[in-house]
């Protein structure tokens, strides 16, 4: 069996949040979206102090910044695919091309990463550091999120 | 595990007024999570859009998940068409440099030796996930340090600047970026990882150390420095 097909049949058996319900935001057209990225990557920049261990808060990765490091803590990912190229993590140029192509509205100044090996309850998240960016990307005049993790 | 922490970030921006797509890397979590729209992409952990270097496969993955957002409720979570596996199981092809001096400890001489090759890369990419602990300059002290666990000495007495399991990322990531130099190619996910745990001084020192944590009984997680599938 290969690692990742060994991390996810342990993931299988891992607890996870299950929530109620599920909220539901009607996106605007696409071609009239502002499109941010979220990374769980835990990716910084030159700045940024890396994530203490279960830390939950999130770094701020402006639009143009490209010389990125992966801090994320666990060891069972590859890692030689995005120092190639930070693409196949975290999107930013396809999202420009396809800004100037016209499929998406506008690309975000501001993009966001926390770090993604968390194993609790996640409550900072839900209660305090989730709606905070939530509410620097609307300052931001975000309209859509893509969500992606190592 | 990222999909788990994406898919509660998920729900957060959506009740406070924010449409998302998540692309979900495990299936199970996203089934129970339920956000409000994923895709499924069983490519190898740490590589979401699939392949490195390859634009137009990058904008399939990305169309696929912005379809999402024109299905008028939720929770909707669908499968990327396309499968890709890591290549744990073929370590990349990556001859070391020769040594540079019998008298020091091989695994410092050897890490010394890939040292242009991690400066051919970071000036390649100009980028470097070298740095949790220290920064290029301290690899070698690093491995000193782990030469002194894998011969009994404890993380705490042997010199290392934080947990075993931090600087074992500094050290798997000065070696995984010199030998994208080195093979110059982007190598298959997780091949390089196979090298350099299997083929090279510093990893066969990183499971010799974790052997001997196992051993002292210290099996939590910031003692654990072999990734699921190298032990």
């Amino acid at each position: 069996m290969s690692a990742d097909a060994q991390t996810r049949a342990s993931a299988a058996e891992m607890p996870v949040l299950e929530f109620a319900t599920t909220a539901f935001t009607a996106p605007p057209r696409l071609s009239q979206a502002t499109v941010a990225i979220v990374t769980t990557g835990a990716l910084v920049g030159d700045a940024h102090a890396d994530w203490k261990q279960g830390e939950e808060t999130f770094r701020v990765l402006p639009r143009a910044e490209r010389a990125l490091r992966m801090a994320h803590w666990s060891l069972n990912f590859d890692r030689t695919g995005f120092t190639s190229d930070i693409n196949v993590l975290y999107p930013i140029d396809r999202l420009e091309e396809l800004a100037a192509e016209g499929v998406i509205g506008a690309v975000a100044p501001r993009h966001l990463s926390f770090m993604g090996a968390l194993h609790d309850t996640l409550s900072t998240i839900r209660l305090d550091t989730g709606p905070a960016a939530a509410k620097l990307l609307r300052e931001n005049g975000v309209s859509v999120v893509l969500l992606t993790g190592a | 595990m990222c999909t788990r922490t994406g898919g509660a970030l998920a729900h957060v921006l959506e009740q406070h007024g924010l449409a998302t797509v998540q692309l979900s890397s495990v299936r199970g979590h996203t089934e129970r999570i339920k956000p409000p729209r994923a895709l499924y992409c069983e490519f190898p952990f740490g590589r979401p859009l699939g392949k490195p270097g390859d634009a137009a496969f990058q904008k399939r993955v990305l169309l696929a998940a912005f379809a999402l957002l024109e299905r008028p409720a939720g929770p909707v979570l669908e499968d990327f068409p396309e499968r890709i596996a890591d290549a744990t199981e073929a370590p990349l092809a990556c001859t070391l440099p020769p040594a540079f001096n019998e008298a020091t400890a091989s695994v410092v001489d050897e890490a010394r030796a890939l040292r242009s090759a991690y400066e051919r890369q970071l000036k390649r990419t100009g980028r470097t996930s070298v740095g949790i602990t220290g920064n290029v300059d301290t690899i070698p002290a690093l491995l000193e340090a782990f030469l002194r666990i894998a011969a009994g000495a404890s993380p705490e007495d042997a010199g290392l600047p934080s947990e075993p399991h931090r600087a074992a990322l500094d050290v798997r990531a000065y070696y995984e970026e010199a030998a994208l130099a080195l093979a110059d190619h982007v190598p298959e996910a997780r091949a390089a990882e196979s090298w350099f745990f299997q083929q090279t001084e510093a990893g066969k020192l990183l499971r010799a150390a974790q052997q001997r944590l196992i051993a002292a009984g210290r099996t939590d997680y910031l003692d654990t420095i072999v990734p699921r599938g190298q032990e």
